[in-house]
Parts: structure tokens; sequence; C-alpha cells
């Protein structure tokens, strides 16, 4: 059983290579095309594991189906899907912040109060636990367009660095919640396959405090 | 779903007419033949064991099942009867079988063994594809507050399971009046433990440490509770939770647990089972062991059962109880290999040989044989027809007998 063989979902893009680097650091033999590969599933053989790679949003989704064992997400996304996985470990990479931002010196519309998110539940979530109710609107990408616009007075998104928000002049208005990239455990897997994903966790863990 | 726009400006939207409401499903040859094989296999074998299975209503008053039931309230579906009570449609089988026992059967016999195999409802709020409406079959016994009781629960899970087919599984087992008796003994308060079991519940160890540490405690009893997270595994996890309580109370449920480790050792099933301390449920009326049982790709639980030793008491009797409940489509999943429903013979006829056709067909039934009649004249395509019949007997045209093709 230690040695059951592994699916583990990365997240595509931004979060990939610190994951990457973290789990090399934990001392996973990685292979080097790892990193520039465009196949969504790799192998490796002598690790007994497999990697599929996922839209960050969707790695819950795998983990939580049980397609994937163990997976990398982020706390923003865990909060906004709300699936039933086990939240193991905070990686503490690719850390940023949920926070509401908008137009400087503006106020929520008292008439036709709009917020714009790509994280749609948080942010009824959070307008609702302020008493505040607003009309979300979900949007895909490019959150920042929305008040430049006129489509939504506020905006929910995640900001690393802030330059995004800077850069369209836009300025933060309240913040959310800190994220970070969980390991996360399917259920099922997490009893099953015990001694093997404890196993991760632990030298993770050592790697990580 | 369909809009239609009608001129003038009423807009209707009304459903399909193949539209079922969400989480509603058909269950299909295949899936019906998979399901009635599994649940006959586990029949049998439950009443092997002395359980005598039962029937309730699926509706049941919202004030006593409803209420008495540990499903969460926005999950029940409701209804209003003609008399405007509240009805639910059955959300467990656990609170009517508590209500049957307490008002009539008690008084019979004590302790009291009863199996159900129901459907149960339970609304979904996310992801519209998932059943609503599923199958639950199950025992309750009711009365026997022995450890012996939760070892039977446990050893008839595993033998249901294996009478069904399943090669693979395994049985995590928990303590609830351990896990509480714990907390309480370092938090001090009801209110500081259910925050501290809302993490586990919700499976967020990250959320569980980052409460710890913000708690005002002694180091070593952060530590305590920190390596409480870690009390689950195959080997030694009775051992190291004995090393972590300090107070007589927590050294009771873990004696229990030993006891239940030795008895389930003996029916035979101790390799299918481990123990985790951290298990809880999102049935609230547990007071002491609870257990899960995974299997194979499923990624939920197929199964769970417990003892709840006060959910009697809300129907008038003070009784001790213990059950558990599998769910079928997520045992059939598990099980992997779908039953093909047997081809029935297909006799074609000709309107004026259809008393032979039918005294054939007599006889094949009455050898067991699964026989269709058909009336050729009606059939367009007799090819595409017949090609899903095992075996096609023809009586057409004049004279001769009954040909085989």
């Amino acid at each position: 059983m230690n040695n059951s063989f592994l699916t583990i979902a990365m997240p595509k893009g931004r979060i990939f290579e610190e994951a990457a680097a973290l789990l090399r650091t934990a001392g996973f033999r990685l292979p080097p095309e790892f990193d520039d590969s465009r196949k969504l599933i790799l192998e490796v053989e002598e690790e007994n594991l497999r990697f599929i790679l996922a839209k960050p949003m969707d790695v819950v989704t795998y983990v939580e189906h049980g397609v994937a064992d163990i997976g990398i997400a982020g706390k923003d996304v865990m909060m906004e899907e709300d699936r039933d996985v086990y939240e193991l470990l905070d990686l503490k990479i690719s850390s940023c912040y949920l926070a509401v931002a908008g137009l400087p010196g503006t106020k929520i519309s008292d008439i036709a109060p709009k917020v714009a998110s790509k994280y749609p539940n948080v942010a009824s979530g959070y307008f609702r636990e302020q008493g505040e109710q607003v009309e979300i609107i979900k949007l895909n990408g490019s959150i920042e367009l929305a008040p430049l616009i006129g489509l939504a007075e506020r905006i929910v998104d995640i900001v690393s660095t802030g330059q995004t928000l800077k850069e369209n002049g836009l300025v933060e208005y309240a913040k959310i919640a800190d994220v970070t990239s969980r390991l996360v455990a399917n259920p099922v897997s997490y009893r099953i396959k015990e001694a093997r994903i404890t196993e991760i966790v632990d030298r993770l863990a050592e790697i990580i405090e | 779903m369909v809009t239609t726009i009608f001129k003038g400006c009423a807009i209707v939207t009304k459903p399909f007419m193949f539209e079922k409401p969400l989480g509603m499903r058909d269950t299909l040859p295949v899936l019906y033949e998979t399901k009635v094989s599994a649940r006959n296999k586990m029949s049998d074998e439950i009443k092997k064991w002395g359980y005598q299975f039962i029937e309730t209503p699926a509706l049941e008053y919202y004030e006593t099942i409803g209420e008495a039931s540990a499903i969460l309230d926005q999950q029940l579906f409701k209804l209003l009867d003609s008399e405007g009570h509240t009805l639910v449609l059955r959300p467990d089988m656990t609170a009517p079988i508590a209500r049957v026992a307490a008002s009539k059967l008690l008084k019979q016999q004590i302790p009291l063994r009863l199996a159900y195999s129901a459907n149960v409802y339970r609304a979904q709020q996310r992801e519209g594809g998932r059943p609503a409406e599923f199958e639950q079959i199950g025992i309750e016994c009711i009365g026997n507050k022995s450890i012996s009781a939760d070892a039977e629960m446990i050893a008839l899970l595993a033998d249901v399971l294996k009478a069904a087919g399943l090669q693979q599984f395994k049985i995590s087992i928990g303590h609830i009046g351990f896990l509480q008796e714990f907390f309480l003994s370092i938090l001090g308060t009801e209110e500081r433990a259910s925050i501290l079991r809302k993490f586990l519940y919700e499976k967020n160890y990250v959320g569980f440490r980052e409460h710890v540490k913000s708690l005002p405690l002694s180091s070593i009893d952060k530590k305590r509770l920190i390596e409480f997270t870690s009390l689950r595994g195959s080997e030694g996890t009775l051992e190291k939770a004995l090393a972590l309580v300090e107070n007589n109370k927590g050294q009771e449920s873990l004696s229990e647990l030993k006891e239940l480790s030795v008895q389930l050792q003996e029916f035979g099933v101790g390799k299918y089972v481990s123990f985790d301390l951290t298990l809880v449920s999102h049935m609230s009326y547990y007071t002491g062991t609870l257990f899960e049982v995974y299997a194979g790709q499923v990624g939920s639980p197929i199964g769970n059962g417990g003892r709840y030793d006060n959910l009697l008491e809300k129907f008038g009797w003070d009784a001790s109880a213990t059950g558990f409940a599998i769910r079928v489509d997520r045992l059939a999943e598990a099980l992997g290999e779908p039953i093909q429903p047997v081809a029935p013979e297909c006799i074609l006829f000709s309107p004026e040989r259809r008393l032979e056709a039918i005294e054939y067909a007599t006889i094949k039934r009455s050898e067991g044989k699964r026989v269709t009649i058909q009336d050729i004249t009606v059939v367009q395509n007799v090819d595409a027809f017949t090609r899903t019949f095992s075996e096609v007997h023809l009586f057409v045209g004049n004279g001769g007998n009954g040909k085989d093709e």
C-alpha cells in the first residue's frame, strides 16, 4: 500500500512552475520535459506517479470525483467551488489575496449596485455578509475592464502585486481572504491510499514550515 | 427548458416533454438488472443474519421525520397535504425505522433487528446531474447497547458487500464520543469544540491547524489537538490515541474501540477495517462508533453507519441503536460490471397460427424461458425487430411445426 499508484492533478499556468519546483525540492524525481510539455497526462514510472495538467479552476473537480487522488489547488478556487475534498496542507506558494476593487473615490450605486467577478459565489457571499444587496455579474477574465467601461462599480478578483489594478487606475477597497495553494485529496483516496498520501504530506510539510 | 414566445406578450417556460425534475433519473434495463442483482444478493445475506425487512411510506410529517433526520433542511423535499401539514419525502430510513420501532415493534422484541431497501430523497444543490433520489439498503439493530452490536454491524456490512460481489473495500471506523470528549477536555466548551468539529467535517485540516494555533491554549494542548488529526491509519491508531488522552472518559471510548477491534478479528473482517478517529459524519445523530466504507474508483463513500443512542428518545423510547446504509447506485458503480438483461426468445406468428404460438409460448415459459410473442403483420422490419432476441421461432404461413430460424 505504501507505494500505491497515485494520480496528482496539477494546475496549468502561473501556479504550475512553483508547484513543480516544490515537488522537486521535496525529492520527487520529475522528468525535465515536465515543464514545457504540452501533454495533459504525464507518467513518472519510477515514482509510480501520474500527473494530469488541468485548468486551475478544475483541479478540485478532478479530485472530488476521484480521477485524481490528490491535487494542488488555489484556496480561491476552493472557496468558489466548495468541493468535497480534504484540504491537507497549505503549500504557501502562489500567495495572493481576494479583494474588492474599483475606481478611486467611487461608491457602489444606490440604484443598481453591480459587482463583476470570476468568483460569483465568493463575491455574493462576501457582499451578503456585509448586508449589501448587489447584483453579481460573472466574467471569465479581464475583470479590471468592468469598472472602466461601466459594467460594474466594484470587482472581486485576486490581487498578487497590485500591479494590474494600478495600471488600470483601480484601487483596492477591501480584502476578502488570503489565498495560497493547497494540497487537496479525494476523501476515498485519502483512506484507501492513506500511507502513500500521508508520506507525501509529510515530505512536503517538512520543506514548507 | 423551452421558452415559447406567443404573439402579444406572454412568455411561458415549460419543460421539454421528456424532462424530469432536477436530480431525478430513470433506471434503464442494464442499470436496473445490475441494481436488482446486487440488491437480491445483499438482502439474502442480510436475511441470513436474521434481520427482517420492512417498508415505510415515502411521505412523512416534517415535524416528526424531517426534524429527527440529520439531513440539512435545504436538502429536504417538502410538500403540503390537503390539510396544510408540511410533509417531507423521507431523506433517510433511520428516522422512519426508529418511528416504527418505537410505535409498535419494540413492544414485542428487544433487541430488534430490522432491514430495509428503499429510495430516499435529498435535493441536490450542485451540478444538476447528481441523483436526488437514490436507493439505500441497510439495517438497524435497536435496543442493543453492547460493543458486540457495533461489531455485528461492521461484520455484516463486510459480508453484505462481499455477497454483492465487491472484492476490495475499506471500512474506516471512528468514534464521535471519543472526539467530543477529547475536544471538550482541552477546549472546555461545546461552542469551541463545535468549531473544530466543523473543520473536520469540512475536511479542512489547514483551517483546523490555523484555528488551533490561534486559540489561547498551552503549547502542549495545541500540540495534542494537532496530533489528533493524525489519529488515523491501519496500525497503531488506538495506541497513539491512548497516549494523547488524559481523562478517563476518552479512555473509555478507546477501550470500546479496542474491544471492537478484537471482535472484528473474531468475525474475520479485520483486514477490511482501519481506525480513523478524525471521522465526523454529516449525520449529526451519531453518538458512538461511526464508520464509512469506500471502494474502488468511486469518489464518495458507498455506505456509512454508526451508533445513535439518542434518536429513539425523540419517539418516546430510551433505547440505544446502531445501523448502516449502503448506497446501491454507488455500489453498482464500484462493482463496475454492468449486467446485461437476459435476452428473451421471440415467437413471431401470423394471425391464423396464433393459438399454436400461444401454446408454444406457454410450454417455453413453464420451462422457465423468457418468451415474447409478436404478431408478424404489425412488424415493419422483421430483421431490425428480431435482432435483440436470443432465438426466433416462426409460426407463419400454412401448416408445419414451429420452426427455428
